[in-house]
């Protein structure tokens, strides 16, 4: 299935955007209404996928020199030439090139290969920094990937990756067993928490009809605040001889095996990220619960009428999700901060997932990809804060803008002046 | 039965049913709770709740009252609420909101007369934070509710709120005046609302998506800011003046009512205005008409000769530019200085604010008033002391919000368009 997986995948993919290109202008002119009616998330899912690849490198271009622009704007050295601009106009020329070409070649180093490193293993380090950040980010937006497939919106990555990484640690510190039983039990418990905590949302979107997107949120501020009570009490998490709202270290029976040896911190969390995107993909395109899923997500009238159970399909879509993003939490617990779970552990990761989803165009190898290229900037970013004190908030800045335009091809082909086929 | 019966009754009969009793059954939850409370921790002493502050006309004496009796007090009218509620729901009608009001305000004595047992309770003082927390959630909401009237989702508001944190501060700082801080807010607020227009209005892009991805934009980018500019010259950037308290003449000067309401910012009494010209004009003038009609059915609009996109545009960007109000609250009036991510998701609050207070300016206002109430009683209660771990009273607002949404909301009815790109064919 391994070999099969990526060969299927981009087949489909095109398959599903070539219909979406020809079904387009068919819609609006027969009716608009009809459109309209049609699930909100068809139409966005349509308007992403269409992209094309062009659109997407163009995107990546764009929000690349914006962030430049940011740089350039806040360098001191390039407002320092600036200061005399008029007088020896070159020198603010060399100052912007070097802190733009400083600013992506240490985000280059610092994301994939770091030629300044004196030994092999120092300069290939970076790619496995990249693979170890995207472990999570690929684990929650694969969860938040496949709530947009079935029409739903889970903003409640935060509340789960945090009650999910939360159980975890509870099951490895208070148990003391064997690793072969202990990891695997921790990791269960904690995705089994998580989607108990995402099937919230679901469940009362099924029977009551609350919009998710509240409970979501309101459910990531309840998760904050009971994991936060949990870490201050000595009988649930909080370490013994210790006044802080943190827990023990993570015992070495509870922790993610290291892939590449101690000299790396790659740990087993990406293998766990590799294995969910297979089977988020078999899911989605090989059984039948994904293929209710992908219904519900298109058109619940339809679904309905077609004798689904549109409720069970949304709620049974985020126990999976919260189980998904459960594992991102538990990623953070037992392999990439093992010296104790906080109520920080989360580190925003739930809500980055949801623009890697996005990126992903909501398909479990498009969301593995985008998992790794932002892994790459985080790596990257946190490189770049070290060695040029560039923020690494411009990750940030630099992420959202690319899932903008790649959202917005119009726009994109507007700015250079492409023939768009709308026109 | 004939054919017609049999289509039209399910339905009705299956839609309305269990909508009837989701009030008595959230009723009856949070009348066990309050029982459970002294049930299972009963309160000796009494609870003494103080009414009058400096500078009032004349001072109400201070009220003690047994706690346990209060609270006991409280669970049998919660009862007498909850059965009238049932009963309304057996005989197919629909509870008054009235109804649900008194049970809260009811619920919420009983729970303070128990968490202040043997001590005393600033109720003024309550009231009055609780009012000044709102004020950036109110603002948000009214700017959320204007927007989605018109037919556009804004999840953007907390990057409205932050921008407007951050362009007040700046301003305000450089100028020197406070004034310029409330106006720089404004533009700030409206420039995240005209990327949320290019991107949703203009190249239909799904719109929750635009307002995530916004929010994390502007989190970047005040960051990137804080941390590149604004630390390194914080005196000369980051240092605005604040607003000072303005007391009304004679308003300010009635008990209870005066210390809540008079003696505030002028942003408090910016809200008031607003909050009523936004529900006068939304159901009253030819604008509010017209954006409603662009966000109900945007094509007869249309037809009747509205420029949709134009009244679309128009309004997301005073939406915008309320939301920054909003923002300009936390860095003019409330924290001294500009701190990366100082919203702290107070924009995804005033969110809930919007679909609670179902789409309409007032009853949004009264949601994030409550809102404000709730975290306002969180930090009184944290002083004078509380039975209750505060991680569990800072979570009840949010628990509180589920309840709500599911049980006496529900199936919440959105503007028709809302979130629907207007596409001209």
């Amino acid at each position: 299935m391994s070999e099969k997986g990526p060969e299927n995948e981009p087949a489909e993919t095109t398959k599903v955007t070539d219909d979406d290109v020809v079904e387009d202008p068919q819609d609006s002119a027969a009716d608009t209404d009809r459109v309209a009616e049609a699930s909100r998330w068809h139409v966005a899912l349509r308007e992403i996928t269409t992209g094309n690849a062009l659109v997407a490198v163009l995107s990546v271009f764009l929000a690349m020199f914006f962030g430049s622009l940011m740089i350039l704007f806040t360098d001191a050295d390039v407002r320092y030439g600036m200061s005399y601009f008029f007088a020896r106009p070159s020198d603010t020329f060399i100052y912007a090139w070097e802190a733009i070409s400083g600013a992506y070649v240490s985000l280059w180093r610092g994301a994939v290969f770091n030629d300044l490193g004196s030994t092999f293993h120092q300069q290939i380090k970076p790619i496995t920094e990249t693979l170890k950040f995207a472990a999570p980010l690929t684990l929650a937006g694969l969860g938040i990937g496949l709530t947009f497939r079935a029409g739903l919106f889970n903003i409640g990555g935060r509340g789960q990756m945090l009650l999910g990484g939360a159980a975890a640690a509870f099951v490895a510190v208070k148990l003391d067993l064997p690793m072969i039983v202990h990891l695997p039990l921790a990791i269960l418990v904690g995705a089994l928490v998580a989607a108990l905590w995402g099937g919230i949302a679901g469940l009362l979107k099924a029977l009551t009809g609350a919009h998710e997107v509240i409970v979501t949120i309101m459910l990531n501020y309840v998760g904050y605040y009971l994991v936060f009570y949990a870490l201050t009490r000595k009988s649930l998490l909080q370490a013994p001889n210790s006044g802080n709202p943190k827990s023990s270290p993570m015992p070495e029976s509870a922790i993610l095996p290291d892939l590449l040896g101690p000299k790396f911190n790659l740990h087993a969390g990406f293998l766990l990220a590799v294995l969910a995107t297979f089977l988020v993909w078999w899911i989605l395109n090989r059984s039948a619960l994904g293929y209710r899923f992908r219904a519900v997500g298109e058109n619940p009238a339809a679904a309905k009428a077609a004798g689904i159970n549109v409720g069970l399909a949304y709620f049974s879509a985020f126990l999976i999700s919260g189980a998904l993003v459960g594992l991102a939490g538990v990623n953070q617990v037992l392999g990439s901060v093992t010296d104790g779970a906080t109520s920080g552990l989360d580190a925003g990761i739930g809500f980055d997932a949801i623009t890697v989803a996005l990126l992903g165009r909501s398909r479990p190898f498009g969301i593995l990809a985008a998992g790794i290229l932002f892994g790459a900037f985080k790596s990257g970013g946190f490189f770049m804060q070290a060695s040029e004190s560039i923020p690494v908030d411009i990750v940030l800045v630099i992420q959202s803008l690319i899932v903008l335009f790649l959202a917005a091809p119009p726009l994109v082909k507007a700015i250079f002046r492409l023939p768009s086929k709308e026109a | 039965m004939s054919a017609v019966a049999t289509t039209v009754k399910p339905e009705g009969v299956a839609e309305r049913v269990p909508g009837l009793w989701k009030t008595p059954s959230v009723l009856g939850v949070f009348t066990v709770l309050v029982a459970l409370l002294v049930l299972i921790s009963p309160r000796s002493g009494d609870s003494t709740f103080r009414w009058s502050r400096q500078g009032d006309w004349f001072s109400i004496p201070d009220v003690s009252l047994p706690a346990n009796a209060v609270v006991w007090a409280a669970v049998l009218v919660c009862l007498l609420c909850t059965a009238y509620a049932a009963w309304n729901a057996y005989a197919g009608r629909k509870s008054p909101l009235l109804l649900v009001a008194v049970f809260a305000v009811v619920a919420v004595a009983g729970f303070l007369a128990w968490a202040v047992a043997g001590k005393t309770l600033p109720v003024v003082g309550l009231l009055a934070g609780s009012l000044a927390l709102a004020v950036p959630l109110v603002f948000g909401a009214l700017g959320g509710v204007l927007g989605e009237r018109a037919g556009v989702v804004n999840i953007a508001i907390d990057g409205q709120l932050l921008f407007g944190a951050f362009g007040a501060a700046i301003a305000a700082s450089l100028t020197g005046s406070p004034w310029a801080g409330l106006v720089a807010a404004m533009v700030a607020g409206m420039l995240v609302a005209l990327l949320l227009g290019l991107f949703a209005i203009t190249y239909w892009v799904e719109q929750v998506i635009v307002g995530v991805v916004l929010n994390v934009l502007v989190i970047g980018f005040t960051s990137f800011m804080f941390s590149q500019v604004l630390s390194e010259n914080a005196a000369a950037l980051n240092n605005p003046p604040h607003f000072p308290r303005w007391e009304i003449p004679l308003l300010s000067g009635i008990p209870v009512v005066g210390p809540i309401f008079f003696r505030q910012t002028v942003l408090v009494y910016l809200m008031y205005v607003a909050v009523f010209l936004i529900a006068w004009a939304l159901y009253r003038s030819k604008w509010g008409l017209r954006v409603r009609a662009v966000g109900e059915h945007p094509k007869a609009a249309d037809t009747v000769g509205i420029n949709v996109i134009a009244t679309r545009y128009r309004t997301v960007l005073l939406a915008g530019a309320i939301a920054g109000i909003g923002g300009a609250t936390y860095t003019l009036v409330s924290v001294p200085s500009f701190g990366r991510e100082m919203t702290g998701g107070a924009g995804y609050i005033a969110l809930a604010a919007v679909i609670f207070g179902k789409w309409d300016p007032i009853k949004a206002t009264l949601a994030a008033l409550l809102f404000g109430f709730a975290s306002n009683v969180e930090s009184v209660l944290s002083v004078i002391g509380s039975p209750v771990p505060s991680q569990f009273m800072l979570m009840l607002p949010y628990v509180v919000t589920i309840f709500a949404v599911a049980g006496l909301v529900g199936h919440s009815r959105a503007p028709a368009a809302d979130g629907k790109p207007y596409r001209k064919s």
